[in-house]
């Protein structure tokens, strides 16, 4: 049987880094994510593995697309104001197609904001953030030990799709404390770029196998749109590989799609949560069934490419979706596109730094729509 | 007294940066994982190192912890009369409410049962008023058996650094005689 430890969210992302064989990290200090990288700066080079402190979040996201061009497998890890510096190195990181993981621990934004306060402020910014059409993954995790299954999961994507993912925590999964499993290797499946067969004939932008420099292939890497070479190409051949690289992610929605149905076979409520605030809907959903409302719970760990077919199923069968979110409604308007008027959508937000109670989102499921924020209906409530 | 059966149970430490009340839910949180149960701590406060209001929260159960923090406090610690003013209203009458009258003057009420104690007082006495969270851990320990006391020993001495295990027992110590003086009196 596995152990149990009491650790924190931050930890648990650090030791599954190392668990899924990350071998170099980048980073520049930023609470609430810093204890990441104070535990990956002791034990990455015990098991002679590479940190470094870099100068600035701009140099940690380069680090990261850099060495994982020689081979490593890497990960930063940062919150909002980093993140925002980041975009760039994102965006390159995904016209180059490099494996690499990006943690954002979210924080009250924006700019310096409130830094010892959680939020779910970074959802489009993580989708959107760096400009143009791009191939991106972004996952979310609600407990600690799900912190520690992202991470893994994250660095797998990572490695399957040769995509940036962006997995989004938030001060309070961060600096939490629960007893979990510690898992043990095999527990949780860690998959490696696929190896090109032919060295000689290697085009690193064919497809998603991966094999970095130094290892008998001579390409060519840049920012610029290129063809399967490496070198640039521009009009209809620029098309034809955004098209591929942008289909890379959202042709496989289905196997990206990870999340936890709970209570949602006879639900005529639907909650659709994701991150922490899974886990005031879950208390949610038993607070409504207590009361006799047919409630359950959709959470959602996958959030780009979103799962527009999940959204769909749920809003075929409930008469009202609710969406708690700490922002002032972001993933909604992915939900409300998708449940295409098939229910009612209820926007529940809360902005103060705190979390959603329960009860908070347990009365909102019933009250009437209050007026509008910016042009959706629902309400933002506080303590 | 006891709460033990209460489950879950759901207990709050607040105070000021700097006084060791997330150190306290943590190694509370430890002693109920060592007990067999679950547990979830969670922690608020300010950007300051030191000083600004912190506050720690643990939830123990047998069985998941979904919301992962306090609703309504089964115990809350105060050791700042700031956090006496926050959180002391936020209580019902079967809250058990720790004041450290060190700190907090008889001014301040709160509605649940309110036991005054001098807890920064006797960690001075000790030696040091960093010890303070210890004797408060024992103190709430003592008033609200949660977790078995050598259970909670252990995850004190397994918590703190080898040269002040010692300075700590003491200090739990005397935060078990600070309850006990209190129990024989108010019996």
């Amino acid at each position: 049987m596995s152990k149990k430890r009491l650790i924190q969210g931050n930890e648990a992302c650090a030791h599954a880094a190392l668990y899924a064989g990350c071998n170099f990290y980048a980073g520049y200090p930023i609470t609430p994510s810093s204890e990441v990288m104070e535990i990956l700066s002791y034990e990455l080079p015990k098991l002679g593995r590479t940190f470094i402190q870099m100068e600035d979040e701009i140099a940690s996201i380069s680090a990261i697309i850099g060495a994982a061009w020689g081979g490593a497998k890497t990960l930063t890890a940062t919150s909002g104001p980093g993140f925002s510096l980041m975009q760039e190195g994102l965006g390159y990181a995904s016209i180059t197609e490099t494996p690499c993981v990006i943690v954002n621990c979210q924080r009250w934004g924006p700019s310096t904001g409130q830094p010892t306060k959680g939020a779910q402020g970074d959802v489009m910014q993580s989708i959107w953030g760096t400009h143009g059409d791009h191939a991106i993954i972004v996952v979310t995790a609600s407990t600690v030990r799900d912190a520690f299954d992202m991470t893994v999961k994250s660095f797998n994507f990572a490695q399957q799709y040769r995509v940036p993912v962006v997995l989004l925590m938030d001060e309070v999964l961060a600096h939490m404390r629960e007893n979990i499993d510690w898992p043990e290797p095999g527990d949780i499946e860690v998959i490696e770029a696929k190896r090109p067969a032919d060295i000689k004939s290697y085009k690193p932008f064919a497809n998603d196998e991966f094999l970095p420099f130094g290892q008998g292939a001579r390409y060519h890497i840049t920012g610029l749109a290129h063809g399967a070479e490496g070198f640039a190409v521009s009009d209809e051949a620029a098309a034809r590989e955004l098209k591929r690289m942008v289909g890379k992610v959202l042709d496989h929605t289905r196997e990206l799609a990870l999340h936890d149905r709970y209570l949602l076979d006879d639900a005529e409520l639907a909650v659709i949560s994701y991150g922490i605030t899974s886990r005031p809907a879950q208390s949610a959903v038993d607070l409504l069934r207590a009361r006799g409302v047919r409630a359950g719970l959709l959470s959602l760990k996958t959030l780009w490419p979103f799962p527009d077919f999940l959204i769909r199923e749920v809003a075929d069968h409930v008469d009202t979706i609710v969406v708690p979110e700490l922002n002032m409604g972001q993933l909604v308007r992915e939900i409300e596109r998708a449940a295409g008027g098939r229910c009612r959508v209820i926007p529940v937000s809360r902005i103060d730094g705190h979390l959603l109670t329960p009860a908070q989102i347990a009365e909102s499921a019933s009250a009437p729509r209050e007026p509008a924020i910016g042009t959706q209906g629902g309400k933002v409530v506080h303590a | 007294m006891s709460n033990i059966l209460k489950d879950p149970i759901q207990i709050r430490f607040s105070g000021a940066g700097g006084q060791g009340l997330i150190t306290a839910g943590v190694i509370l949180a430890e002693a109920a994982m060592m007990d067999g149960r679950n547990v979830v701590q969670t922690q608020t406060y300010g950007p300051e190192a030191r000083l600004g209001s912190s506050r720690a929260e643990v939830i123990i159960s047998k069985g998941t912890i979904a919301y992962p923090e306090v609703t309504s406090p089964d115990v809350l610690l105060c050791m700042s009369t700031e956090a006496a003013k926050k959180y002391g209203a936020k209580c019902t009458p079967e809250t058990v409410v720790i004041f450290d009258s060190t700190n907090i003057g008889p001014e301040f009420t709160s509605p649940g049962r309110v036991f005054r104690l001098p807890i920064t007082e006797t960690a001075i006495k000790v030696g040091t008023k960093v010890v303070a969270n210890t004797v408060a851990l024992s103190v709430l320990n003592s008033l609200v058996p949660v977790v078995p006391r050598e259970t909670l020993a252990a995850a004190i001495a397994a918590r703190v650094p080898s040269k002040f295990r010692e300075l700590n027992q003491r200090a739990g110590e005397a935060g078990e005689q600070l309850a006990a003086g209190l129990l024989a009196t108010s019996a």
